[in-house]
């Protein structure tokens, strides 16, 4: 940290302790900062020399890990790719992902969407298995091309935050697990299509989405998850016609 | 343990946020529920339009009648509100074409976002283009 720098910054922060509160509350700091520092490097500023109690995830530092995401400002964003300099001399408003429960502070529970994420199978199922000396599974550059920008998700849970329809129905599967459902499904060395068009065709899978469209807005490696949402909704009609001509 | 879909990781009391006026967050959603809400206009629109259908079916005298009853404040300012809301309806369709489709390929290279957008935005001006002309080209020249 460069120690002549002389701008500040007030940092408001959602505090929550669920020994001791019975809802959030807001905590303001103020603390130098300099042009190059991210918000989440005022956050490691807060809690090295002003409030050692302050909690929130974090890893990588570099838009990776998808540990940091929080609501900035009210939109959901990495802290570590988000800069101070973009706030001032504004305030930042730094708050946990919005429609996930508060455990503490900045940190949100995410074991609903871990579930989520297990249900989809998010792994190849190949249509048959293959002995390592047999080699591998081969694919086109333009097979590649159908589902890299979805293998590119790194769940961090900023879609979610950003998914209205997700905060008013929890059940729904939400974009990222559905994001990862459709990078599986449109693999071409996957054969797991029909185990996954369950979760596809639920009342609570594609059919919850609504094309609010914020999802994609906010996803911070163009994932575009609302596209692979709503791409499974002519994929649904398509299977659900398939079964109605071809009963089994 | 396991732990399912909805509960929590661990005894820790996690606080819920309501979700009471969540349209009003963030310019996202205010714009979205734009859309959304336009669609009423839009089905009071098509009903006009239908109606005027039915009318033209009984005869040129009742047809007259409608065309007449469009002319009145109420309608016409019923026509000024839906005007807007109808085209920034119809534009937020084209925002999200891309969004519904599977990826095109055209010699190899995938066909960009934007060009699905600008391409739905043009098809549709064309076709206004002509089907305004259409109708402005076999007007009757003089009134009945």
């Amino acid at each position: 940290m460069n120690t002549l720098s002389t701008k500040t910054i007030s940092i408001d922060c959602l505090r929550y302790d669920p020994a001791t509160d019975r809802e959030p509350r807001w905590q303001a700091y103020e603390l130098p900062f300099t042009d190059d520092m991210s918000v989440l490097q005022g956050l490691q500023y807060i809690k090295d020399n002003l409030d050692g109690s302050l909690t929130f995830r974090w890893s990588c530092r570099m838009a990776i890990c998808g540990s940091c995401g929080m609501m900035l400002n009210d939109k959901p964003a990495l802290a570590c790719e988000t800069f101070l300099r973009d706030f001032h001399p504004g305030r930042v408003r730094v708050e946990p992902l919005n429609h996930f429960p508060i455990i503490r502070d900045l940190v949100i529970d995410q074991t609903d969407f871990l579930a989520k994420l297990e249900s989809v199978k998010p792994y190849l199922i190949p249509r048959e298995d293959k002995a390592v000396a047999d080699g591998t599974f081969l694919q086109t550059p333009q097979q590649m091309q159908e589902y890299y920008q979805y293998s590119q998700c790194i769940n961090c849970l900023l879609c979610y935050a950003a998914c209205p329809q997700y905060g008013l129905n929890p059940a729904f599967t939400g974009p990222g697990a559905l994001a990862l459902l459709h990078r599986y499904n449109a693999d071409s060395r996957d054969a797991g299509t029909h185990e996954r068009m369950q979760i596809v065709n639920a009342e609570d899978g594609v059919w919850g989405c609504t094309l609010v469209g914020y999802c994609s807005e906010v996803c911070p490696k163009a994932v575009d998850p609302a596209r692979a949402v709503n791409v499974n909704k002519i994929n649904s009609t398509k299977d659900f016609f398939r079964h109605l001509l071809m009963p089994k | 343990m396991t732990v399912g879909p909805g509960q929590a990781v661990s005894n820790v009391k996690a606080f819920v946020r309501p979700m009471g006026s969540w349209w009003l967050r963030n310019p996202f959603y205010r714009w979205y529920m734009v859309r959304e809400s336009s669609c009423i206009v839009i089905t009071a629109y098509a009903a006009v339009l239908l109606c005027g259908l039915l009318r033209l079916a009984q005869g040129r005298l009742a047809f007259d009648a409608w065309r007449e009853s469009l002319a009145s404040p109420w309608a016409v300012g019923f026509h000024l509100v839906a005007l807007p809301l109808v085209t920034y309806h119809a534009w937020t369709w084209f925002k999200v074409m891309p969004k519904t489709l599977p990826f095109i390929s055209i010699a190899g290279h995938r066909l960009a976002d934007r060009t699905i957008v600008v391409s739905g935005v043009v098809a549709a001006i064309a076709a206004s283009i002509l089907v305004f002309l259409a109708v402005f080209l076999n007007a009757p020249r003089v009134s009945p």
